[in-house]
């Protein structure tokens, strides 16, 4: 088991570096950092020079990626601009944990900037994926025990309407319904955008009112694919012959089904958890942006619309070192509730 | 049919029965398409939408889709404007019909590049094996390493710096249909692939691909005549959800700002900033979000009972 997460670990190490090296060239590419600088009055051209030494933007893409990687404390950069190359960098690099600053919260780390937002992205995904799970628990066995009733195909049919619905139209329509016009006829509404009313205050009250409807559209999108998948491991177990014999010696049907399928029927959900819950950090664009919410997802949007490239990169490297880091603990857990697996 | 009492008086027709070609894969899959009712059933949406979004063009011009009327902002629906108008006064219902054509434009098309990529890396991959496989393989983890949609944002900043009009049949696209197109084909194929390689890999040692070789068949020809043929089935049911997939994508690109320009409309873009507008005009999220679940949904149900029909031994969500 050691060396088979020895070897995952190993592994993975060539594979964050390609995909950080792809998403940096990009990055680098993509944003002018310098533009947004200067707010609304454009940046003086020595200005943008002197700032465009600073940033390293000048060197060229490999000897950039180098210092994003490892820092450039160790080689000198022109800062004056007179050729010679005389200051030492100050930056440590991504592999000694230094991500750089932000570009457009200026001077601020990048691991701070997005440290303040994570909690936010956290809460509201944590949420939303415990009541996937357990809501697509009760529904897979649900249907699973009633296999082609009335309740089975109906449900069937919602839940592929939600897999089909782009997240923004059942954010929008709930949106319309629970809070505009709910207010227009006088009931009790939910709140539309931000993540707490400013004159109430930062109330955990106000927090879950707020999560709501979010966390109702981001549960509704996920719930079809996590329901269906518990509800074909369900079957399988139903037909096995152990199920039979303990519905031979006369166990209660309840018993039989919450205890002695559902654990197994379960297991292979941890897959499916495991894999998706650092997709959805980053899932959350969409959903933070139409309900305001302060979240990472936002983070990063607002990052690729105004240049922050180091805010952009920490977000990108952060999702992606989880991916792997999840996949390596999906499979120590995995292979810890089922006995049967062995990784040598 | 002939019954069998029939048969034994009519050796003839028995015969012909006999020996009637096998049904093609074409005739079985339509078969058991048939009986699938939801499938049927997206099947005509989704040829209702397309009718709706060209044939709509001959009563509707494209001039009438962008013209600004700012007198006319915001206009809720009405006789002249079934549809309302949007916050530069132009007319929602001619957009939905032009926004049709490029959406459903987009969606064949990235879906095509997607295939194209996904069958090129996974037949190389599974057919070669060793290093080669290895190294593409590695190179689609690393795709699959971030959410689709991050990726795609990316590399639409990445592309979106000065993008001409393009003119293409007489009429003027924005040259950032083709950078969609592009994009999301190419953050797209990674599942692709894995599915193909997994068929290269298992049908790679059939005997009749050893027949083949041993009669020194080249080896494009083993991998495209006589191995993809064989694996045709998994890739017509994820092209045709790929084209559901690439609306979709589209959409959430355009809704974040960063998909297809003004003036060519699409059903994605005509939703950027409408949700600003949530509480004074529904209408301008509400008909072309209705379409884009139309559409998805409809070619969702299609691919499932294509699947079903295809590939019986498959079932997913």
């Amino acid at each position: 088991m050691t060396k088979y997460i020895v070897r995952r670990l190993l592994q993975a190490i060539p594979l964050l570096l390609l995909v950080s090296l792809i998403l940096f060239v990009l990055m680098q590419n993509a944003t002018d950092p310098l533009a947004t600088m200067g707010g609304r009055t454009p940046t003086k051209p020595e200005d943008r020079a002197r700032l465009t030494r600073q940033l390293g933007l000048d060197k060229p893409i490999h000897i950039q990626y180098l210092y994003w990687l490892i820092g450039n404390d160790w080689a000198k950069t022109d800062l004056d601009g007179d050729g010679i190359a005389e200051t030492y960098g100050t930056r440590h690099g991504v592999l000694r944990g230094d991500f750089g600053t932000s570009i457009v919260q200026t001077g601020r780390p990048v691991t701070e900037v997005i440290g303040e937002r994570l909690p936010n992205t956290l809460i509201l995904m944590l949420t939303s994926e415990v009541i996937i799970v357990f809501g697509a628990l009760l529904v897979g066995v649900f249907s699973a025990l009633r296999q082609y009733s009335f309740f089975d195909n109906l449900l069937t049919g919602i839940l592929f309407v939600g897999y089909s619905m782009p997240i923004f139209f059942i954010a929008l329509s709930t949106m319309y319904i629970f809070s505009v016009n709910f207010k227009r006829w006088g009931l009790p509404y939910l709140p539309t955008v931000g993540m707490f009313d400013p004159k109430v205050g930062e109330t955990p009250a106000q927090i879950i009112l707020h999560m709501i409807l979010p966390v109702f559209s981001i549960s509704f999108i996920s719930f079809a694919a996590y329901s269906r998948y518990i509800r074909s491991t369900m079957l399988e177990v139903l037909g096995q012959d152990y199920i039979r014999t303990a519905r031979s010696k006369g166990l209660p049907r309840r018993e039989i089904t919450f205890i002695h399928a559902l654990k197994n029927a379960s297991l292979p959900i941890v897959t499916v958890v495991g894999l998706d819950l650092p997709l959805l950090l980053g899932g959350a664009v969409v959903t933070e942006r139409i309900f305001a919410w302060p979240g990472m997802g936002r983070l990063f949007i607002d990052g690729i619309d105004r240049g922050d490239t180091p805010v952009v990169m920490g977000i990108l490297m952060m999702i992606a070192i989880s991916v792997v880091v999840f996949q390596i603990l999906t499979d120590i857990v995995y292979a810890w509730l089922d006995p049967r697996i062995r990784f040598d | 049919m002939s019954t069998p009492a029939q048969a034994s008086n009519q050796p003839a027709t028995l015969i012909a029965e006999i020996e009637a070609p096998p049904l093609s894969l074409s005739d079985l899959t339509w078969r058991r398409f048939k009986r699938h009712k939801m499938a049927i059933a997206g099947l005509v949406v989704l040829i209702l939408l397309v009718i709706y979004s060209f044939g709509g063009a001959f009563f509707v011009t494209e001039k009438y889709a962008n013209f600004t009327n700012t007198k006319e902002r915001l206009q809720p629906p009405s006789a002249a404007h079934p549809f309302g108008t949007d916050t530069i006064g132009r007319d929602l219902f001619a957009r939905t019909i032009y926004g049709g054509q490029i959406s459903i434009l987009i969606g064949i098309t990235a879906a095509f590049v997607e295939v194209m990529i996904g069958i090129v890396i996974g037949a190389v991959a599974g057919y070669f094996g060793g290093k080669i496989d290895a190294i593409l393989m590695r190179f689609t983890e690393a795709m699959l390493n971030l959410p689709q949609l991050l990726l795609l944002i990316v590399m639409a900043k990445f592309f979106s710096s000065d993008i001409k009009n393009i003119d293409l049949f007489g009429r003027e696209f924005s040259g950032s249909v083709v950078v969609i197109i592009f994009i999301i084909g190419l953050t797209s194929w990674p599942y692709l692939a894995r599915i193909v390689r997994a068929e290269f890999l298992s049908i790679k040692e059939r005997e009749f691909i050893l027949a083949a070789r041993a009669t020194g068949t080249p080896t494009w020809e083993i991998i495209f005549k006589h191995i993809l043929p064989n694996s045709i089935a998994p890739i017509v049911v994820s092209a045709t959800l790929g084209v559901a997939g690439a609306i979709s994508l589209e959409a959430y690109v355009s809704f974040l700002g960063l998909g297809v320009r003004a003036p060519t409309a699409t059903w994605g873009n005509m939703l950027e900033n409408a949700y600003r507008y949530i509480e004074s005009a529904y209408w301008m999220w509400l008909f072309p979000g209705l379409f884009i679940v139309l559409i998805v949904l409809s070619i969702n149900f299609l691919g499932d009972g294509l699947r079903d029909a295809l590939d019986p031994r498959s079932r997913t969500v």
